[in-house]
């Protein structure tokens, strides 16, 4: 029974502060100090809600920014790792690309949007191409410095069992640096979904949730806008809570490289 | 290398010189840009707003961290907003408060604040919480009253943490300003720059003012934020400083 009380005072508390704010949008939404068109009450916003949810649309924005989003990602992890290893292992990878990374990192991605739209054109490869890059750098980094960071004990000792190059890589190299390569993975791609939202309405996608959003503000369509955002915050939310705290209790906690 | 690789790459003819141009001409247009004081005007209105911003979502992160993490009540009722809200991305915030804000300076500062408080409050939040609990008894038991204890442990102590969460919101702020500015274009700024040379093709003048918005990123990276490091946790012992 304790339990029980203790979990309804739970959701209560998680509820109160949802509430007070949803009043308070009310309270300004109907007091008329913006024109509703402006600053819809909250059925208005639940409205357009089911009506995008029931003719599919909100569905289809969400499934192209999502697509987006992991194919962009993807291609930040391939890059990310390859190259971080590389430029780890090799002197002369990391002589070439080390100035490039350090350089193109504390650009933010977005601004490169508008010479990729030269360069590429509208549309999904741009965007694709944008998010991958620009999430890419924090990977990059981070597996770069998680190979460098492999205690020199290890490999000697591998070595010195006679592990071949081969071994040395999978069984040493790469478990030892996989909680800096999943901390860069982790930082990619929060960094990948905060700027795809932009990189769709700068790129003129044909569907997504940035684009949604962007196209609304042409008709005024608050509501509809204030959807998108919820349903970004949703995703937003889940990828923190769920993807990478999952991912990361499977592996490397289990090694018992990091404590959860 | 970084130089000539792109020197071959943009002479390649891959693709046509008014996409890739030679470094000379990004040099030329980084130079004329600058002394006809374009460039520096749209730098300082860019770097205004960031700094503005950061130091409103200083004025909020910083007292409603320590709130929330001294007292239970605050971080209940916090703690789900700052989690629901931290997610979603500033800029898909930006057409909304266009509508709200108009084109200009006051969206373009709520943008930046709104992208930076997040990440101030959390960490404030976990940097007070993360103060040993041993060196809040030993003061206290050596007779430190609440204000003392406030202002000589629990400030101090969570100091990295607090200088990390301005460094993170710096990050934030500076992708939510160029943002912000490529999707509100407002009178001055780098990502106006970009915006408007896109319109005219002049992708040296784009390259040039990308030049700038590095550069820039990482003098703030590198030279304030350690440099503040070094002052102030370094010297306390707090954690290793970046060159002894």
């Amino acid at each position: 029974m304790g339990r029980l009380k203790q979990l309804a005072v739970d959701v209560a508390w998680t509820l109160v502060p949802f509430l007070v704010l949803g009043v308070l949008w009310e309270i300004v939404a109907r007091s008329g100090i913006y024109p509703p068109k402006l600053f819809p009450s909250l059925v208005t916003v639940f409205d357009a809600l089911l009506r995008l949810t029931v003719s599919g649309i909100l569905w289809v924005n969400t499934q192209g920014t999502l697509l987006r989003l992991v194919l962009g990602f993807l291609l930040a992890a391939v890059i990310g790792v390859l190259l971080g290893i590389a430029m780890g292992r090799y002197r002369f990878v990391e002589d070439v690309f080390l100035p490039i990374v350090s350089i193109g990192y504390p650009i933010p991605g977005l601004a490169y949007a508008p010479l990729f739209v030269l360069w590429f054109g509208l549309g999904d490869l741009p965007a694709v191409l944008l998010v991958g890059i620009a999430s890419s750098f924090s990977v990059i980094i981070n597996t770069w410095k998680g190979v460098k960071a492999v205690k020199q004990i290890w490999i000697r000792a591998a070595e010195s069992m006679g592990a071949t190059d081969r071994q040395m890589f999978y069984k040493v190299i790469l478990p030892a640096s996989l909680p800096y390569i999943f901390t860069g993975m982790r930082l990619g791609l929060a960094q990948a979904w905060r700027i795809l939202v932009a990189v769709e309405m700068l790129t003129a996608v044909s569907k997504g949730l940035g684009w949604m959003i962007f196209g609304a503000q042409e008709f005024l369509a608050t509501d509809v806008m204030l959807v998108g955002i919820a349903m970004i915050g949703a995703i937003g939310l889940l990828l923190e809570k769920q993807v990478f705290k999952r991912l990361e209790t499977y592996t490397v906690v289990r090694w018992g490289m990091m404590t959860a | 290398m970084t130089l000539i690789a792109w020197e071959i790459f943009a002479r390649s003819g891959l693709f046509s010189q008014a996409l890739s141009p030679p470094l000379e001409a990004i040099g030329t247009s980084l130079v004329q840009l600058t002394l006809d004081g374009s460039m520096i005007k749209n730098a300082a209105s860019t770097l205004g707003r960031v700094l503005l911003g950061l130091s409103l979502a200083c004025l909020i992160g910083i007292p409603l961290g320590i709130l929330m993490a001294r007292f239970r009540v605050w971080e209940r009722f916090w703690m789900p907003l700052v989690s629901v809200l931290m997610p979603i991305p500033s800029l898909a915030w930006v057409p909304l408060f266009i509508l709200w804000f108009g084109i200009g300076d006051v969206t373009m500062i709520v943008v930046v604040t709104y992208a930076a408080t997040f990440p101030m409050i959390y960490n404030v939040w976990a940097g007070v919480r993360s103060v040993s609990p041993i060196w809040l008894r030993a003061a206290s038991s050596m007779g430190a009253g609440e204000r003392v204890l406030f202002w000589k442990v629990v400030i101090p102590g969570s100091m990295p943490y607090i200088i990390t969460g301005v460094r993170l919101s710096f990050g934030r702020a500076w992708i939510a300003v160029i943002g912000g500015e490529l999707l509100a274009s407002p009178s001055w700024g780098l990502g106006r720059i970009i915006f408007d040379a896109k319109e005219f093709l002049n992708s040296s003048v784009m390259l040039a003012a990308l030049l700038v918005i590095g550069a820039l990123g990482l003098l703030f990276e590198r030279v304030v934020f350690q440099a503040i490091e070094r002052r102030t946790v370094a010297r306390w012992g707090m954690i290793v400083g970046w060159k002894q």
